[in-house]
């Protein structure tokens, strides 16, 4: 019997709504039910509001509440900007598949290594200080606040060094389905200068097919904990590192305010997106006066070029902070003002060796088994689609999404009372199911657009000669899109091996990863540990992706048309 | 007033030559035909006088408009109006909104644009079409609302890559008098690449045949 | 011969106390061999690569003798595990707890013992605690002013002390008034943690018993009335240093490793530290200058001890119990004094040790940052715990925009 497409969908369907929306409405309710005062095991039994005037009382509050709204729109907004201007100038000489190739470092970058490295690049002591410094004259490291700055400008740096790659990604995905070069002509021919054509037709073409990343994009900004440890204020903190700081306190009772900030902090993601959409409307209704009006040339030209020197720099920094990691490897002592280490040496590679064999065994485990499930999860809820013959859905999309925006705080405590009381916290499965949540969603995103560009009349075609569904299936979309399907893998891994909270919570602390172990190492404030564990991260996702290029130009390399093409 | 087109010649970056040298001087008002088999470069001579040659080809010979070399200039300031197979309406906005984005800078005021927007819908036989979307339209009607975008903009010169080769045939004739109609009104030179050797004879111009 | 031999052997039996005390005896017995065959969880901070290499160590010294696993469970902050205990009992989990052994003081350990977390008391049933000073007024028996009650067991030493780099500076500040002359001098080149954690609120601390007048009365619970007198000469002096602060004083490092790492960097010139060994270990490792030294202020300065605490829910607690009485054998308290391996003070009282025992002791190695236990002057009694969590309470009031 040949499941239909009705019901491959309806199988996925169910496996997510058990497997994803139940858990995060479990964890939403437990963190609810704390919010509100009723957490029997502290002693708590229900005080209704008091627990949230509690929490707008203590010190810092509204001013981390803005703190954290500042850094994420502006995060977001200076990412999205940059990366279209990038794509502008750049858009000629870039295809699908060859941009994956020079952005897959910095997205492969985990994001706590490119905090920790950033940090040593930008302060007062660090790299670019210590080259400024013969030529200014420092003797100490300047008193000047460039991380941890009471703006977030570091923080919001970071961020853009992680987004701006992964936007660039999305939309170059997205450009691959518009007609570009011949809107381009056509608009050029009734007098419009490039740039422009870029604003005023490209970009709102674009916009419908990157807005669910943009929101992703959006959520991470604001609600980013260890990168907000590592650059951001501490006096008060943004938002989710106020909150996590609540939950870590020695009094009990703070878990109350702490369930109450949680519950805030996806309040402030859901003001965040309204706000979106509000700005949405808003730029397409002077968009429509713009175009109306007809204007042909405009000063946008040099801001292009501008912007694109600003991403080109970006890319730079976030290389240095990556190369820093890798050099404090391999140091014994590197103190101000060396711009290299004074005294190079193999001690910390050797001091991890000897531990680090747990942490890297889990490490590839559960990566290769959150990305193996959520790859089958992907293909069949595709593969769910194309039987039925209708397109996305798109509650579909947003429930996929779900995990991806909400804070991860929001829920994660809670869920893990649910797999408590269940007795399966603690495992390593619990572990994989919930890094699942988070991996699949990125899966899908790299996955679903080559997908639903595969030609149609190919599996006609197909069908026509006899093949089945599994068989068409199995050998003529799948090894069509291997090359998709390993770069979905290849982002995946990545997603696994930086995931932090979900690994924390759900296995009880007995389950360590590189990530925990370079977390909790990064309190020590050991650069030079740190720096094993973030270079062999990065080496990790760096070789899924390597993987990812060089396996297709292998199976393929005497099939031009799939090896040479962009997607 | 006129498209000149001296020794036109496009060569592959190595060399070999994909069609020329070509001689042909398009005046105002003619509309004159480029025909030939498939694969010849008729689309490329278009792209080669329109400003938009890929890098792999090497234009040689001199293109002049009204007197003026085009070879030194951008596209966008060319003012060559092109027309494409399937029309080229910009999916995001309406029909109206498509043809006010081609509307020529010189109409000052909104309230003159958007006259002069409903004035060419009327005459393409779309009169209350403003906020419809192009997607809803039939093939005729988005080829016609095309065409008026092209003229809106009163361009210098206008070439067109097989205009009418996705209608049917019924309402090809239609379409051909219309275009040929209000270019000849518009006094502008018109270049047409085409395989039917129906729209030659409507023409009734020029032919060129590059082999 | 026969009386001397008879003397000996009760001077054999007399001086074990396992063989004297047969109920003692018994008990301990059963649990060496309930534990035998146990995997202990340990949650302990793994921020500091020697501690967890020490961890190790000990794992592989308990299963050899014992039979006992010992599993460390690195942790960024001592209430995660706090947390996961209490999720544990939330969810009605009263066995089988995944929480074996905590590394543990202070308010952590008094939220527990309120929630009634803690299994115990076991601490002065462990053969070893015959080392300890446990007289109630000695620190093995107070923690922060909370009487320990047996429910936790002492492991490593613990007494504040600032570090500076001799380099820059020729003579440290021996005082809080003196710091701020110092700092005012030197705009920029001295901090503190952040109140929110420990290394912070302990700062706190010990400004205010070297300002205050009357010390009596942090040791009883805090009022409104003697929190505002006690705290006026150390607001006035904080307010007088906040400006003199690294960056101003807006922002403040997250913990005392953060702010050894700029002391290591030369943003700032004297830091602070809860292991008197820290910096001698810091230096063997290349974490600070050769040049990096120990100064205690004149007036002395808090000490504590870290503990060990086993969860009313552990898995393993017969386990959890050898490993704590293990860590007191005073060859494990040398090995661990010894500063190429930790360096942290021990925690046994010196007139309790055996003579081979305290012979150990004094061959340990000497470092030119390491101080010597007379240097590091008088230990200052800890405050009531109720006027940490006050004194940080009021400082976020008064300091955070």
């Amino acid at each position: 019997m040949k499941p239909t497409g009705t019901g491959l969908r309806l199988v996925v369907l169910a496996a997510l709504l058990l497997g994803i929306i139940s858990p995060i409405a479990a964890g939403l309710i437990q963190t609810g039910r704390a919010a509100f005062g009723l957490m029997p095991v502290v002693g708590a039994h229900g005080s209704g509001l008091e627990v949230w005037r509690s929490l707008c009382a203590l010190p810092g509050f509204w001013t981390s509440v803005r703190l954290t709204l500042w850094i994420g729109f502006a995060a977001t907004f200076l990412s999205l900007t940059l990366a279209t201007c990038f794509c502008a100038t750049a858009h000629a000489r870039m295809t699908g598949r060859s941009a994956a190739r020079w952005l897959a470092p910095l997205l492969a970058a985990p994001h706590t290594a490119v905090a920790i490295g950033l940090a040593f690049v930008l302060a007062p002591s660090g790299w670019i200080a210590r080259l400024l410094a013969p030529l200014v004259g420092w003797v100490r490291p300047p008193d000047l606040a460039l991380i941890n700055d009471p703006w977030g400008i570091a923080l919001i740096l970071g961020l853009m060094i992680k987004e701006i790659p992964f936007l660039l990604l999305v939309m170059l995905a997205a450009l691959s389905q518009i007609p570009v070069q011949q809107h381009m002509a056509a608009a050029r021919g009734l007098g419009y200068r490039r740039s422009v054509v870029w604003v005023k037709i490209i970009a709102p073409q674009v916009w419908p097919l990157i807005r669910l990343p943009v929101l992703v994009v959006l959520a991470y900004s604001l609600s980013t904990v260890e990168m907000g440890i590592i650059l951001g204020p501490s006096n008060p903190p943004v938002f989710s590192v106020f909150v996590m700081r609540l939950f870590m306190a020695p009094d009990l009772a703070m878990i109350l305010p702490a369930s109450a900030g949680a519950l805030m902090l996806a309040f402030l993601m859901g003001v965040a997106s309204a706000t979106l959409f509000v700005a949405e409307r808003l730029v397409r209704y002077t968009g429509l006066w713009w175009i109306r009006a007809g204007g042909r040339s405009s000063a946008v030209k040099p801001l292009l070029r501008i912007a694109s020197l600003c991403v080109i720099a970006l890319f730079v920094i976030g290389t240095l902070a990556m190369v820093s990691l890798v050099f404090w490897s391999l140091a014994w002592r590197w103190p101000w003002p060396s711009m290299l280490p004074e005294t190079w040496s193999f001690q910390p590679w050797r001091n991890a060796a000897g531990v680090l064999g747990p942490a890297l065994g889990n490490t590839l485990f559960i990566a290769g088994a959150s990305v193996f499930v959520s790859l089958a999860l992907a293909i069949l809820w595709l593969e769910g689609e194309d039987r039925k013959g209708r397109g996305c859905a798109g509650w579909g999309e947003v429930l996929i999404y779900l995990p991806l925006l909400l804070p991860q705080i929001a829920f994660l405590y809670g869920l893990n009372m649910l797999f408590l009381r269940l007795g399966i916290s603690g495992g390593i499965g619990a572990v994989i199911w919930a890094q699942v949540l988070f991996v699949f969603p990125y899966v899908m995103i790299v996955l679903s657009d080559p997908w639903r560009a595969l030609d149609p009349r190919l599996i006609r075609a197909a069908a026509s000669l006899g093949a089945g569904p599994v068989r068409q299936l199995l050998t003529v979309k799948i090894p069509l899109l291997l090359s998709p399907i390993l770069i979905a893998a290849a982002i995946g891994t990545a997603v696994s091996v930086a995931q932090y909270l979900p690994t924390l919570f759900m296995g009880s602390g007995r389950i360590s990863t590189l990530t925990t172990e370079a977390v909790t190492l990064s309190s020590g404030a050991d650069r030079r540990i740190t720096g094993v564990y973030a270079s062999l991260q990065a080496i990790l996702s760096f070789a899924a992706y390597a993987v990812a290029f060089m396996v297709p130009a292998f199976v393929f390399r005497n099939r031009a048309a799939l090896k040479g093409a962009g997607q | 007033m006129s498209l000149d087109l001296k020794n036109v010649s496009v060569r592959w970056a190595n060399s070999s030559t994909l069609f020329g040298p070509l001689c042909i001087c398009v005046e105002r008002g003619e509309i004159a035909t480029v025909m030939g088999p498939s694969g010849v470069g008729k689309s490329t001579l278009l792209d080669a006088i329109a400003g938009h040659l890929s890098s792999t080809f090497q234009l040689e010979g001199h293109i002049r408009l009204n007197g003026i070399d085009l070879r030194s200039l951008s596209p966008e300031v060319r003012r060559i109006g092109l027309m494409f197979q399937d029309g080229g309406l910009f999916p995001h906005l309406s029909v109206g909104d498509n043809l006010a984005f081609g509307l020529t800078r010189t109409v000052v005021g909104r309230a003159r644009r958007h006259a002069a927007v409903e004035v060419a819908l009327k005459q393409a036989g779309l009169d209350g079409f403003y906020l419809r979307d192009p997607a809803s339209l039939s093939g005729g009607q988005r080829a016609r609302a095309a065409l008026m975008r092209t003229l809106l903009a009163e361009p210098a010169a206008l070439l067109l890559d097989e205009p009418f080769s996705k209608l049917d045939l019924a309402l090809r004739g239609e379409m051909r008098s219309f275009a040929f109609e209000h270019i000849r009104r518009h006094n502008i030179p018109a270049l047409l690449v085409t395989h039917d050797p129906e729209d030659a004879k409507e023409a009734g111009d020029q032919k060129l045949v590059l082999a | 011969m026969r009386i001397s031999l008879m003397s000996a052997l009760a001077a054999i039996v007399l001086s074990n106390p396992i063989l004297f005390n047969p109920v003692l005896a018994d008990s301990w017995q059963d649990t060496l061999e309930a534990a035998k065959g146990q995997t202990v969880y340990w949650n302990a901070w793994g921020g500091d690569p020697q501690t967890n290499a020490f961890i190790a160590w000990v794992g592989q010294q308990t299963f050899e003798r014992y039979g006992v696993a010992l599993r460390q469970v690195k942790l960024t902050d001592t209430a995660e595990a706090v947390t996961r205990v209490l999720s544990e009992k939330a969810a009605g989990q009263d066995d089988e707890g995944s929480v074996d052994l905590i590394w543990i003081n202070g308010p952590n350990f008094l939220a527990m013992k309120e929630q009634g977390l803690l299994f115990g008391p076991f601490a002065a049933g462990l053969p070893n605690a015959q080392y300890l000073d446990l007289s109630p007024a000695s620190p093995n028996s107070v923690d922060f002013t909370v009487p320990v009650a047996g429910m936790e067991s002492p492991w490593r030493l613990a007494k504040f002390v600032f570090n500076y780099d001799s380099a820059r500076i020729d003579t440290p500040p021996l005082s809080m008034t003196a710091l701020l002359e110092w700092a005012t001098i030197n705009p920029g080149r001295f901090t503190h943690p952040d109140p929110s954690n420990f290394m912070g609120a302990t700062f706190l601390k010990q400004a205010l018993i070297d300002l205050t007048q009357d010390t009596a009365v942090l040791q009883e619970p805090v009022t409104e009335d003697s929190f505002v007198a006690a705290t006026r000469p150390l607001w006035k002096w904080y307010d007088a240093l906040r400006p003199t602060l690294w960056r101003g004083g807006e922002t403040f490092p997250e913990n005392q490793s953060v702010q050894q790492q700029l002391l290591n960097d030369g943003e700032i010139d004297i830091a602070m530290s809860f292991d008197p060994a820290s910096t001698a270990v810091a230096i063997a490792q290349g974490l600070l200058p050769e040049t990096a030294r120990v100064f205690v202020p004149e007036g002395g300065t808090i000490g504590n001890v870290s503990f060990v605490a086993i969860p009313y829910n552990a898995a393993s607690r017969e386990g959890a119990q050898v490993v704590a009485n293990f860590l007191l054998v005073p060859d494990t308290q040398a090995h661990m004094q010894n500063i190429e391996v930790l360096g942290a003070f021990s925690v046994l009282a010196a007139a309790k040790l055996k003579a081979d025992a305290r012979a150990t002791f004094a061959t340990l190695q000497t470092a030119p940052g390491l101080p010597s236990l007379a240097d590091l002057g008088p230990t200052l009694l800890e405050p009531h715990a109720s006027w940490m969590t006050r004194l940080t309470q009021e400082w976020a009031r008064r300091y955070t925009r």
